[in-house]
């Protein structure tokens, strides 16, 4: 199976088993390693990218569904030049990661959640996270970065 | 250096933003799974469906020869290649002074299986689907055995045996404190209170599945192994000189960038052995990553304990004596640690933060058919402090007094004390956290909003727990007359680079603590010099010199303080240089804000221009001194740390529903020294939120033929971000006082601390109702049928 889709803004072409799942496609075929997984049911979210930019569990959909689509990971998400994207930004200055590991996801979660809710309070932003696990943070912080991360990206 | 100056260096006590977080953020972290060797096959192991069975044949004829496999080994190779199996690390020696019993664990399944997912045969092969599909292939017949799963049962007459060196299931029975004087001072106590209580079995759910790629290089004979792990050389030590007999520096473990370990890493697992055996046998590197099922099924477990307590007192609440039996459910094996977790660091914990004169702790530990049971978030201390601080509130609720009361007639006041129970606490002060918490908590306004509830229907409740937990197990020779296999030392390698920036090689590991940061700032500010020109490097054998890793909260007072003696050194060469380049005498020369200067003149040379004179010698002091900057140092603990603090949790239960909604969490905590403000914060946001799953939500369950019903995040309540409210934190200070940076640890305090505070308001919210037990997780059906029970 031959599947041509936009990654981080490149045109790629990707030789794959017809069963390849998203996330596979972007870590082995493209290396893409930022994009994480850390469960086998779709629980974690450690694997959200964003799929014509709406946030997509990328364990749970194939690549053969992806053709045509435009993908954005974490690693597509900071400036040219290496300057980190508002969200990213908001997380750092909030404390918002420790181990790192459900991070990238859930900052790809966190732009989602902005766009489809530019104004959302505090309860708001828990509730819109549930599909994210962190075991580090007690997501306190978290909650913080998107709040900050919202208002900088409102500018 | 002394604590006290070191306190008011710079950047001590700044929330100076991680050094690590640009690289996570932008998927730049470099994570076991994330590395790709040349070379790389795959591998996946075929487990045992069963709790426990007989093995009768396994035939792997048939997955040999697919497609892209190459190898199949079984535990018939492990046994013709004479690997061992796994250590345990600490003896535990049983009140009839016998050795505890520790029973084969080999790597490979050797005859029989004794737990579900226990490895039995692994494929290697070129692909990960294709390993999957000869998996597929392997046929195993089996011989089905009855299997046992909790402690009180595995303790019964009669029950199943796991091994045979163990035919009662018992591994040892262990005692702490003066027995006939703790039962005396009951039979005259004006009060008693008893509580029988289970503290619940816990998955450990790093979020990063465990990993390992295993490596060999013929031209060099030598092993690596790249592994998500928390503690690189003490997997190096154990693998090589107790399970494979290889020699260490013929073999290098890097432990990368780690998603999260809460214990659950430390432990050196069968998987890491097998991928470094194999990658010399097959010539290949493999890589092995757990898929979260594999996790749930292997990953040692935590907690596990059955106890009845027993608290007597005087007629005015003041703890005479404190009588505790435990049952231990070790599981299936003995993981790396298991064994010290519900004796040495949970028995020692039982004195609290109260002057209780005489407690007695007799622990009996089983084998069951489960996963086997380590060290998970606070290890032992969550425990003692569940089953302390939960009969300390219900001796309150029977004596009449307030939950805050009663510990403020307990606690102690006078430092150092001694305890009953082994240890020495060396400072604290437990009013002052007590006080500090009911302020934040505005307790003054709690009568109100229990109105409003009321109002509402709702039953509100307020839970008090003081804990107290020991951090950086020390010193190395005490451990180790406890049984301890393994020193408890930290090292620290200082390299000055000649224009003056540093590089710090720690044993400790980071997997999410940011040590990249708080190091740095330790450095910095007794060096004079930015933060951003320090590095840290760490997890990696090849690079560190030594090191005991990541648990128990001792990295900053452990290995810290082997880094602030390393800067010691660094000092005083460098005052030396600096001395020679002034032309002044050494005891001369004052070190202060990253400036060498004469006392009582006004010459001064910059830290920088003495390190570049360190390694461009030419004017030098050649016939005294080595040229370089760069130094090593070694530091052994002399005494535990001892946070301790007071946390207050507000629920609100829904008695229609049994719904408990946490609706305020306060948490004082003493920590000593604070570096990094923000960083500490949020290990307590961490753990306070791991300990209110374990009490609310979290709970491994298995079916009576040891089958793990919740193996998934499916079946298994992980946290999540709406199921709990923003913390209100504070914290008091009262500097260690025998290490040299003054701190104490922080890393397990809200795992430890949170559980009973959120119990005992949900059993203050329904005592109303006539509930006076419940046990964890407070789940929405467990609360509803306590309160049916409560009316029958």
């Amino acid at each position: 199976m031959q599947v041509q889709l936009q990654v981080n803004g490149r045109s790629v072409s990707i030789e794959a088993a017809d069963n390849t799942l998203l996330v596979q496609a972007l870590r082995e075929n493209l290396k893409l390693t930022g994009t994480h997984v850390g469960c086998d049911t779709a629980q974690c979210g450690a694997c959200t990218v964003l799929v014509d930019g709406n946030a997509v569990k990328s364990c749970n959909v194939l690549l053969a569904q992806m053709a045509g689509r435009s993908v954005t990971t974490i690693e597509g998400l900071a400036a040219a030049d290496g300057t980190m994207h508002p969200m990213q930004a908001a997380f750092k200055d909030c404390h918002g990661l420790q181990c790192g590991f459900c991070t990238t996801g859930m900052v790809m979660s966190a732009v989602d959640l902005v766009h489809r809710h530019p104004g959302a309070d505090e309860a708001q932003i828990r509730k819109q996270l549930e599909g994210n696990l962190c075991r580090c943070t007690g997501y306190q912080n978290i909650v913080r970065a998107v709040q900050q991360g919202a208002a900088a990206m409102a500018k | 250096m002394g604590a006290i100056e070191f306190d008011k260096l710079p950047h001590i006590g700044e929330s100076v933003k991680r050094k690590e977080d640009y690289r996570f953020l932008t998927g730049a972290g470099n994570y076991t799974d994330d590395i790709t060797l040349a070379n790389q096959a795959a591998c996946v192991f075929v487990r045992s469906p069963h709790a426990h069975a007989k093995i009768n044949r396994i035939d792997i004829s048939k997955a040999k020869a697919a497609e892209g496999v190459v190898g199949v080994l079984t535990g018939d190779d492990v046994a013709a290649d004479k690997i061992n199996g796994l250590p345990c690390g600490w003896l535990i020696t049983s009140v009839d002074g016998q050795p505890m019993k520790e029973p084969p664990h080999p790597i490979l399944a050797q005859g029989k299986v004794r737990h579900v997912g226990d490895p039995v045969v692994m494929i290697v092969a070129e692909t990960l689907t294709q390993a999957k599909n000869a998996a597929e292939l392997v046929e195993i017949d089996y011989d089905v055995l009855p299997a046992v799963v909790s402690a009180r049962d595995a303790a019964k007459p009669g029950a199943p045996a796991l091994h045979d060196i163990a035919p009662d299931n018992h591994c040892y029975k262990w005692a702490i404190g003066d027995k006939a004087a703790v039962d005396a001072v009951f039979a005259k106590a004006a009060h008693v209170t008893r509580l029988d209580l289970y503290n619940n079995r816990l998955v450990p759910n790093a979020m990063e599945p465990r990993s390992a790629i295993g490596a060999y290089s013929r031209a060099s004979d030598e092993y690596t192994l790249y592994v998500a792990n928390q503690n690189p050389h003490v997997e190096r030590l154990l693998m090589t000189a107790f399970v494979m007999g290889l020699p260490e520096h013929k073999v290098r473990v890097i432990a990368p960038d780690v998603g999260g370990g809460f214990g659950s890493k430390i432990y050196l697992y069968s998987e890491d052995v097998c991928l470094t055996w194999a990658a010399k046998k097959l010539n290949r590197a493999i890589k092995w990553t757990a898929e979260r099922s594999e996790s749930f099924l292997t990953d040692a477990h935590g907690r596990d304990h059955h106890s009845h307590a027993e608290l007597a007192m005087d007629k005015d609440g003041k703890f005479l004596g404190l009588r505790v039996h435990t049952d231990a459910n070790l599981g299936a094996y003995l993981s790396t640690f298991a064994t010290a977790v519900p004796t040495i660091l949970y028995a020692t914990l039982l004195a609290g933060q109260y002057t209780t004169p005489l407690v007695y702790v007799e622990v009996d530990a089983w084998f069951t058919n489960t996963t086997p049971v380590d060290a998970y978030r606070g290890a032992g201390r969550p425990e003692a402090t569940y089953l302390l601080e939960r009969i300390v509130s219900r001796a309150a609720w029977e004596m009449g007094l307030g939950q805050d009361e009663i510990r403020k007639r307990n606690f102690i006041t006078t430092f150092p004390y001694q305890t009953p129970v082994a240890l020495q606490y060396d400072v604290g002060d437990y009013h002052a956290c007590m006080d500090s918490a009911q302020k934040l908590a505005d307790v003054a306004g709690y009568a109100a909003r229990k109105a409003a509830s009321e109002a509402k229907g709702l039953k509100r409740g307020i839970g008090y727990s003081s804990y107290i937990e020991a951090c950086g197990i020390a010193p190395s020779n005490i451990a180790g007359a406890l049984g301890a296999r393994a020193g408890l030392f930290e090292c620290g390698e200082i390299r000055v680079h000649p224009t003056g920036s540093v590089t710090v090689f720690t044993g400790s590991h980071s997997h999410g603590q940011g040590h990249e940061t708080t190091f740095a700032q330790v450095v910095a500010a007794r060096l004079g010099i930015p933060v951003e020109n320090v590095d840290v490097v760490h997890g990696d054998t090849g690079r560190v010199p030594f090191g005991m890793g990541t648990y128990g909260s001792r990295s900053i007072s452990v290995g810290g303080a082997a880094i602030m003696k390393a800067l010691d050194k660094i000092e005083n060469k460098a005052k030396k240089i600096a001395a020679h380049l002034l032309e002044a005498a050494d005891t001369d020369i004052d070190f202060a804000g990253g400036e060498f200067t004469v006392r009582g003149t006004d010459k001064k040379i910059a830290f920088g221009a003495v390190a570049l004179t360190a390694y461009v010698p030419h004017n030098y002091p050649l016939d005294k001194l080595e040229p370089g900057l760069n130094e090593t140092a070694f530091y052994d603990p002399t005494n535990f740390t001892f946070p301790a603090g007071t946390y207050i949790c507000e629920v609100e239960v829904n008695p229609q529903t049994g719904e408990t909604r946490v609706d305020r969490f306060t948490a004082v905590d003493d920590f000593g020294t604070i570096i990094n403000p923000m960083i500490v914060e949020g290990q307590v946001h961490g753990g306070i939120v791991q300990g209110l799953g374990q009490a609310l939500l979290e709970n491994c369950v298995y079916d009576e033929n040891g089958q793990l019903v919740t193996g998934s995040f499916m079946d298994y309540a992980m946290p999540r971000a709406d199921d709990f409210p923003t913390f209100k934190l504070g914290t008091v200070c009262t500097p260690c006082t025998h290490n040299p940076l003054g701190t104490k640890g922080c890393g397990e305090a809200g795992a430890i601390g949170s559980p009973p505070a959120l119990i005992n308001a949900v059993l203050d919210a329904l005592a109303p109702l006539g509930v006076k037990d419940i046990d964890m997780p407070a789940s929405p059906s467990r609360v509803w049928q306590a309160i049916q029970n409560a009316k029958a």
